[in-house]
């Protein structure tokens, strides 16, 4: 009598190269980074100078006339969305089971995260400080119009 | 000199509520509860014992050598992963019934069994088995030092509390778990073995050690103490420096 014993466990699939390390990297980079970056923002914004009532068109336009300025809130944009879009892709694959739903989530989030990411780039570089039809006493002393 | 009384072991009423399961007629899990009549020195695994011979012979549970060495009785109780021949009742809530349920992520196959082949084919993937250049001629000799470098991992009895008490692991049953890991870190670090690489290879992989959430419930539930969660994150670095 012959007795057929069934392979318990298909072998793991082995796949050579995967992202999964650099994923792990970057997020380790990211979060310590991102906490300089926004704490500074939020103690640049809020509290330094007249505090949170500085807050109005001139200030923004202001910054945003600064290329440092400019390169942190870039970097602020660009950090915390991939962090924050890795991590969620992390809780997709941990507890979204049917592939086509994961690959679905997975997609959208990046797809959010890219338009995100482009449209915050833009309005970095080509924001205007000094709008032609702005009332003049919104704007940033630096303007012709003021 | 004065007799010291020993004071008498107390005996109580204990409620025992166990996760139930009879794939031949039940088709959900369900609860029953056995009361049991306990002694201040018994273990959970008594009761289950006690349960089985006296009153419930059906009621199925794993267990060998029931002194925590060989690691056949970890169960969920009161919603944590231990071995039951090492759980004293007298340290749980007695006055509140004692949940007893099989440890998750691993397929029931009846009340507190469950089947434990994902659990040992993730750890045959890792080759938890020394691999040497040198042929076998004398013997491996090797310093306290290197020695200690791994000692932690050489604890584990296989039980599968860690990996059962991990949430990737609920949810992603590819995730090669927590014990595979201690396991291959238990020769990564070995200076004897000449695998390493291999085994860091087979862990840097998509269900490896980047699955990891470092949310400790590893090193909680380890019934041998193992710093499972360390060590886990002692295999990342590996990783990440391409040697151990």
């Amino acid at each position: 009598m012959s007795v057929v014993i069934e392979t318990p466990q298909a072998p793991r699939s082995r796949k050579a190269a995967n992202w999964e390390k650099y994923g792990w990297l970057f997020m380790r980079v990211s979060g310590p980074l991102l906490v300089v970056l926004i704490f500074t923002h939020l103690v640049v914004n809020l509290v330094l100078g007249d505090g949170i009532k500085a807050i109005d068109f001139a200030f923004v336009g202001g910054k945003w006339a600064d290329p440092f300025w400019q390169w942190w809130d870039l970097a602020m944009l660009w950090l915390a969305l991939i962090h924050g879009t890795n991590g969620m892709r992390t809780i997709v694959n941990d507890y979204v089971e049917k592939p086509k739903v994961r690959k679905a989530l997975i997609t959208t989030l990046w797809a959010v995260a890219g338009v995100l990411i482009l449209l915050g780039t833009l309005v970095i570089f080509t924001f205007d400080p000094c709008p032609a039809n702005g009332a003049a006493e919104l704007l940033p002393s630096f303007c012709p119009a003021r | 000199m004065a007799q010291q009384e020993i004071a008498e072991v107390p005996s109580f009423t204990v409620t025992l509520m166990i996760r139930r399961f009879d794939p031949e007629t039940d088709s959900e899990p369900k609860w029953v509860d056995y009361d049991v009549q306990m002694h201040g020195t018994d273990r959970v695994l008594d009761a289950l014992h006690k349960i089985k011979w006296e009153q419930d012979g059906s009621l199925t549970f794993r267990r060998s050598c029931a002194h925590g060495v060989c690691g056949s009785d970890a169960m969920r109780i009161n919603g944590r992963n231990r071995l039951a021949c090492k759980t004293l009742i007298k340290d749980l809530d007695i006055s509140a019934p004692i949940y007893v349920e099989p440890i998750k992520g691993l397929t029931v196959e009846k009340d507190l069994i469950v089947d434990m082949n994902p659990f040992y084919q993730a750890f045959k993937d890792v080759n938890p088995f020394l691999i040497s250049n040198t042929k076998p001629e004398k013997e491996r000799l090797q310093s306290p030092e290197d020695r200690a470098r791994f000692d932690d991992t050489t604890k584990c009895i296989l039980c599968a509390a860690c990996t059962s008490s991990c949430p990737v692991f609920w949810t992603d049953g590819q995730y090669f778990g927590p014990a595979a890991i201690v396991n291959a870190h238990r020769f990564i670090f070995d200076s004897r073995d000449d695998a390493a690489q291999v085994r860091l290879d087979i862990l840097n992989d998509k269900e490896g050690v980047w699955r990891c959430r470092t949310t400790f419930n590893c090193t909680e539930a380890c019934p041998r103490g193992i710093e499972v969660t360390k060590a886990i994150a002692e295999v990342k670095q590996a990783i990440l420096r391409g040697r151990p």
